[in-house]
């Protein structure tokens, strides 16, 4: 199908005699936010390593546009690693070289013929777009805060023009502030670019903020996925925990707009209720 | 590889020049358009995009930096387009990616001139690490309770029971090499039995300690600079501060006395392994039976050789354990350093020992021992 860009089957993940995965299915459209959360060990980042091929998986079917990921090794279905884009936890930047060089990596990696000019262009305005400061250019990783380097890993992981793009927990360790300038980031830089991004994430407000569909990873498998909206309707305890604890009220209640009255009153009468 | 993004020039009939742009503009296909479009000096009035299939931020940038040149303005061009070129159109264009370098007789007197202070600093952190060590040495003699002996004994573990392997095999094997190479020098003068001499003194007096020393700065300096390294990094060492906990007192101490106190066993024990290597080798080239080999052993080795090793290990060992240390201890920030220092720990730690032991040499030639 074309509008799945990420298709996953029967996945299988063990570490030892401990099941991470068990038969996870899960489904990425094209142009979409997808939330992936679920409580610590539950595999969510193992999920991302499996798609993106650093994890062999013990069964299971992962297509990644519409081509198999599986076993595959670094210099092989290239086509598709030039399609995607990662950014990982700490940003993952190559601490011996400059930010610019970074984001210069993948481009001389899959296009060597561009001329030199191209390519210091092509990073200056991919550092632009990610929303770093120009003078970040010349700077070494060890120089950039933590926001400015998950700023920097974005912008390297854009260099390519992905259509896919990997968020793992990018607003972990960020103020608020930075966390929903990053949001906002992230939500232009999809409807500019017409990303895809499959974002894992523990922040409430970056799933209300900005994603389409939320899956949810409990009990080795994505028990439910959807809009948040639906995903409160479930009773699965779990989600009733996540969305209705404090934290999230508190989220909810932050991005409420005035169309969506119903559903607010339902949080207060909730809230009445746990009170 | 899909089809390449191409241009056309096209004169307009009011005198204008428009460059009409087809193809798909994204990263995969523009690359021969880029060349081109750099190289083009004529006057551009308009471009055109409406035959263009599809477009990147590769592509917008290049409509962008075109126009702009050529002060032309977009036609054609569709909402996402738009979108695209004007989200990489503000874009400081001259903003500089390196920074420049000095030349480079200028970097090479920075360089030097930061080496310099380096060392010199260096030199003043390692005498107030060494008086550190001195200072919590004593507090720990008036207050014998805090001592860690648990540290202490597991360190004894890393530095001594588990270097047995190595520094054995690597003993013997010099043993032999001593022999064998002295066996046939001297084998020109008629001199082979006064190979046992050169093993027995050689080994007891100079080469068991210094090799043995070698192998621990390798194996032990090295993990002490990593360890002590790691937890400045994870800001453990911070945490003992805020707790109380001297860091010199629970890691330092306990890495300099098992160094200390491992170094004259391993060196007695390498320096045992070397004679037995020696031994065999002359009984199976010069077919000296062991036994003469150690009535001879005794008779030309002064007991005074195996002092000098004695003497010298521990020193040998406090070097060593206290560079290590040191050098954990330097780390700052990212762990980058951690292996920087670590090296630095070696290097630094073999250095001190070889000046010392020269030192030593030329010290108990001069008191008579020789």
């Amino acid at each position: 199908m074309a509008d799945t860009i990420i298709s996953v089957r029967g996945l299988t993940n063990c570490f030892g005699d401990q099941m991470i995965h068990e038969d996870l299915d899960l489904d990425v459209k094209r142009g979409e936010i997808l939330g992936v959360v679920g409580g610590s060990g539950t595999g969510k980042s193992v999920l991302m390593r499996s798609i993106i091929g650093l994890q062999l998986p013990q069964a299971g079917e992962i297509r990644v546009f519409d081509e198999g990921m599986i076993g595959k090794e670094e210099d092989e279905a290239t086509d598709v690693r030039r399609r995607w884009g990662v950014l990982f936890q700490g940003g993952a930047l190559f601490s011996t070289l400059t930010v610019a060089e970074n984001v210069q990596v993948p481009l001389r990696e899959f296009y060597p013929e561009f001329s030199r000019d191209m390519i210091d262009e092509i990073a200056r305005y991919k550092i632009h777009l990610s929303g770093l400061p120009a003078d970040a250019a010349y700077k070494y990783p060890s120089e950039l805060s933590g926001g400015m380097k998950k700023r920097a890993g974005l912008a390297r992981a854009l260099a390519m023009d992905p259509e896919l793009l990997f968020l793992d927990e990018p607003t972990a360790g960020l103020d608020p502030i930075g966390a929903a300038n990053f949001d906002n980031l992230t939500r232009e830089l999809k409807e500019t670019l017409g990303l895809t991004v499959f974002l894992i994430t523990h922040d409430l407000d970056t799933l209300y903020a900005i994603c389409d569909r939320v899956a949810v990873l409990a009990d080795r498998k994505v028990i439910a996925v959807g809009p948040i909206d639906d995903l409160l309707a479930t009773d699965h305890p779990w989600i009733k925990e996540y969305f209705s604890g404090p934290r999230g009220r508190t989220a909810k209640r932050g991005h409420a707009k005035p169309k969506d009255t119903a559903p607010k009153s339902g949080v207060d009468k909730q809230m009445i209720a746990g009170a | 590889m899909a089809k390449a993004a191409e241009f056309i020039e096209e004169k307009l009939p009011d005198g204008g020049t428009v460059l009409r742009v087809s193809g798909p503009m994204v990263i995969a296909s523009v690359n021969g358009l880029d060349i081109k479009l750099r190289s083009f000096d004529d006057a551009i009035n308009e471009i055109d995009l409406s035959a263009v299939t599809r477009m990147d931020t590769v592509g917008a940038w290049i409509i962008h930096r075109t126009a702009k040149h050529h002060d032309a303005s977009i036609i054609g061009a569709t909402d996402h387009a738009k979108r695209l070129i004007d989200a990489v159109g503000d874009t400081d264009e001259d903003a500089p990616l390196r920074i420049r370098r000095p030349s480079s007789l200028v970097r090479f007197l920075t360089e030097v001139g930061d080496g310099i202070i380096v060392a010199g600093l260096t030199l003043l952190n390692f005498l107030g690490f060494v008086g550190q060590v001195v200072k919590a040495a004593f507090m720990l003699m008036l207050n014998p309770k805090r001592f860690r002996i648990h540290a202490v004994v597991q360190h004894f573990d890393m530095v001594g029971v588990r270097a047995l392997g190595i520094v054995g095999l690597m003993s013997f094997l010099i043993g032999v090499v001593i022999a064998q190479q002295g066996a046939v020098q001297l084998r020109q003068f008629g001199a082979e039995v006064f190979t046992v001499n050169l093993i027995g003194r050689l080994t007891l007096r100079e080469l068991g300690i210094l090799m043995t020393a070698i192998m621990v700065a390798g194996r032990s300096g090295s993990a002490f600079a990593a360890q002590i390294g790691t937890m400045k990094i994870t800001e453990e060492i911070d945490a003992m501060r805020t707790i109380g906990v001297v860091p010199v007192e629970a890691l330092v101490i306990p890495r300099v006395i098992a160094a200390i106190i491992m170094m004259p066993l391993l060196g007695m024990y390498a320096s045992m392994l070397s004679l037995i290597g020696g031994g065999l080798l002359c009984w199976i080239v010069l077919d000296i039976p062991p036994t003469t080999f150690i009535q001879r052993l005794r008779e030309v080795t002064p007991v005074t050789d195996l002092y000098i090793g004695l003497i010298k290990a521990p020193v040998f060992g406090a070097i060593i354990a206290m560079a290590g240390c040191f050098q954990g201890m330097q780390v700052e920030g990212n762990s980058e350093q951690v292996g920087l220092k670590t090296t630095a720990a070696v290097v630094q730690a073999i250095f001190l020992v070889i000046v010392l032991d020269a030192f030593f040499a030329v010290f108990f030639s001069n008191i008579g021992w020789d």
